[in-house]
């Protein structure tokens, strides 16, 4: 009788299983069980995060104890330390955007153009620092910009009868190298950009400006530039994005803990709050107005560069 | 008259951009001739590029193949292992998730992709303290995983790998359907091997990412021993630091098989790095 009931058992076991693989097998599911990966991560590293971080903002978190504190987190935001980091990284924002877009554009144009001989060589050239990591190009950085009138840079200052620069101390400086660091590293990325962008621009256009006796300024203004516009606004909206989010350029020249706070940004106030101070429910209230922030600017931003706009 | 006017302009044209690369170089080669030279005064006198050149010396190299040198190629190590294992994971996953939105008509697929793009506009610094309170709560700290756990299926991974599978021939499943193939058997065995150009693309993005990554494990990492590179190097950027032997020789030696690699792989390098300005 037993074995019998067991081999039953087995059977329906087995049609079961042949039913679930069926089923896992079909048209239908296969694309459910592709995308899982990311319904998992989704749910798992983003959307908890970002509840949790709203959520954090309104408490005092406090290992093993955490209260409902309502606006404090925000309240406390209103101080000069916080205004400095906003003010930072909105200069730095500013700048990087002008230098990233501008330089890049002109230099791709000059890359696209058959006037340039070895252009291959200096696509490639001008490449290779963006594969550098920041902490090494920080490292670089450092000792070429170094306070001594010995250091490279102040070295080249001397030869036309400047005197050395204290350039890790000062807040312009300090900016200075900041957005060097930064340009210096994503330069080339930006002119690949745009060199590809290039490559939709159509001949016609040149031809026909051509014909109406451009001459090449005219022609860079008003055939290049307009087809250019997309990739200008996708270029823009990244490095302000990135610009907000900055952190290593700074902390590879003072470690989070720059004088008078020249390179304090918010990123790196919500690391010295919400991790150095341990106080993450003003950490995360940092990170909500950030990313409100960055929200904001970039609705402003592609409204400003007409990017709604139906053409 | 005009090409021999064009010739010159040419001429100057190039002439200028030598330059503009040399400029562009010259960080990289300034820390080639820094590795070179005693190491003591370059942090605190910076980088003078008038010496004696017979003064050059290999003598930082050998710190990094002494004892005080171990630490180093500890860091390498988990370098090494955490990227390559960051790509063999999200190469996988994120190549799985594009290949489905891009060849499947199922409900959700529109919201999934829409959930991508969204994720790729919002900056990850906001939700790190969430996360990195996760990992203390799931005893992940301090570990390979909780380093790679957010890169796994990257956003833009998927994104990238959807646009590429769009230009993907589908009658090849149709007809491998016919032949019995399961819808697994078709991606691993039939579209996975066409998609490989779009694999090596990634397999750079996510290694560079991943190789140069900050300030994620700079929160999850404690030990020294389980030090990423990044992490490793800036820990003796300190202005009382004794190691800056370790720290000019390790950071030639972090970025030249970089450059090397990109030497061999251009073309994947620049159509990796150039798919959405991800922050390296």
């Amino acid at each position: 009788m037993e074995p019998s009931t067991s081999t039953q058992v087995n059977k329906t076991k087995t049609t079961q299983q042949s039913k679930l693989s069926r089923f896992l097998m079909s048209k239908k599911v296969a694309p459910y069980i592709f995308v899982t990966p990311f319904i998992v991560s989704f749910l798992l590293l983003f959307l908890y995060p970002m509840i949790q971080a709203i959520i954090m903002s309104f408490q005092q978190v406090l290992p093993g104890q955490v209260t409902f504190i309502g606006m404090q987190n925000y309240e406390r935001l209103l101080n000069p330390e916080f205004y400095r980091a906003l003010l930072n990284t909105s200069i730095y924002v500013v700048f990087t955007v002008l230098i990233l877009v501008a330089f890049p554009v002109v230099l791709a144009v000059f890359l696209n153009s058959k006037l340039l001989k070895f252009r291959n060589l200096f696509r490639a050239s001008l490449f290779v620092p963006a594969l550098t990591s920041v902490i090494v190009a920080g490292v670089i950085f450092r000792m070429m910009f170094g306070e001594s009138e010995t250091a490279v840079i102040n070295e080249m200052l001397g030869f036309f009868g400047i005197s050395p620069v204290d350039w890790r101390y000062g807040s312009v400086s300090g900016m200075f190298l900041m957005v060097m660091l930064a340009s210096w590293r994503w330069i080339g990325v930006n002119i690949l950009y745009f060199l590809a962008g290039l490559q939709n621009v159509s001949e016609e256009l040149y031809e026909a400006a051509d014909i109406d006796g451009a001459n090449a300024f005219q022609k860079f203004f008003s055939v290049t530039l307009p087809s250019l516009k997309p990739v200008i606004i996708f270029v823009s909206t990244i490095t302000i994005i990135n610009g907000f989010r900055m952190f290593e350029e700074s902390f590879v020249f003072w470690q989070n803990n720059s004088p008078g706070n020249i390179g304090l940004t918010v990123v790196g106030y919500i690391y010295q709050e919400g991790i150095s101070q341990n106080d993450m429910g003003f950490g995360a209230a940092i990170g909500v107005v950030l990313m409100i922030i960055i929200f904001v600017v970039s609705i402003l931003q592609l409204k400003f560069v007409g990017a709604f706009k139906e053409d | 008259m005009t090409t021999k006017k064009n010739k010159w302009i040419s001429v100057a044209v190039t002439i200028v951009f030598a330059v503009i690369t040399l400029t562009a170089l010259f960080p990289i080669i300034s820390l080639v001739i820094a590795s070179l030279r005693p190491a003591s005064g370059l942090m605190r006198e910076g980088l003078s590029l008038l010496f004696d050149p017979s003064t050059l010396t290999f003598s930082n190299y050998f710190s990094i193949f002494s004892e005080s040198g171990q630490q180093y190629w500890r860091w390498y190590l988990n370098s090494l292992l955490i990227s390559g294992m960051l790509i063999v994971l999200s190469l996988f996953f994120s190549s799985m998730v594009g290949y489905a939105l891009a060849m499947y008509q199922f409900k959700g697929r529109n919201i999934l992709f829409v959930l991508v793009l969204f994720i790729l506009m919002i900056p990850f610094e906001i939700l790190m303290l969430p996360l990195y309170q996760l990992m203390i709560t799931i005893n992940l700290i301090n570990s390979y995983f909780a380093v790679m756990l957010p890169l796994i299926v990257a956003p833009i991974a998927v994104f990238f790998f959807r646009q590429y599978c769009l230009g993907l021939p589908k009658e090849l499943m149709e007809s491998a359907r016919i032949d019995g193939c399961t819808e697994y058997g078709i991606f691993f065995r039939i579209m996975a091997p066409l998609m490989g150009p779009s694999f090596a693309a990634m397999a750079i993005l996510q290694g560079l990412t991943s190789w140069n990554n900050f300030l994620w494990p700079l929160l999850v990492l404690r030990s020294s021993d389980m030090f990423t590179l990044p992490i490793g190097l800036s820990t003796l950027m300190t202005p009382y630091g004794n190691n800056y032997e370790l720290l000019f020789s390790g950071s030639v030696l972090t970025i030249i098989p970089i450059i090397i690699l990109f030497l061999f792989f251009q073309k994947f390098f620049i159509s990796g790095l150039t798919v959405g300005g991800v922050k390296g």
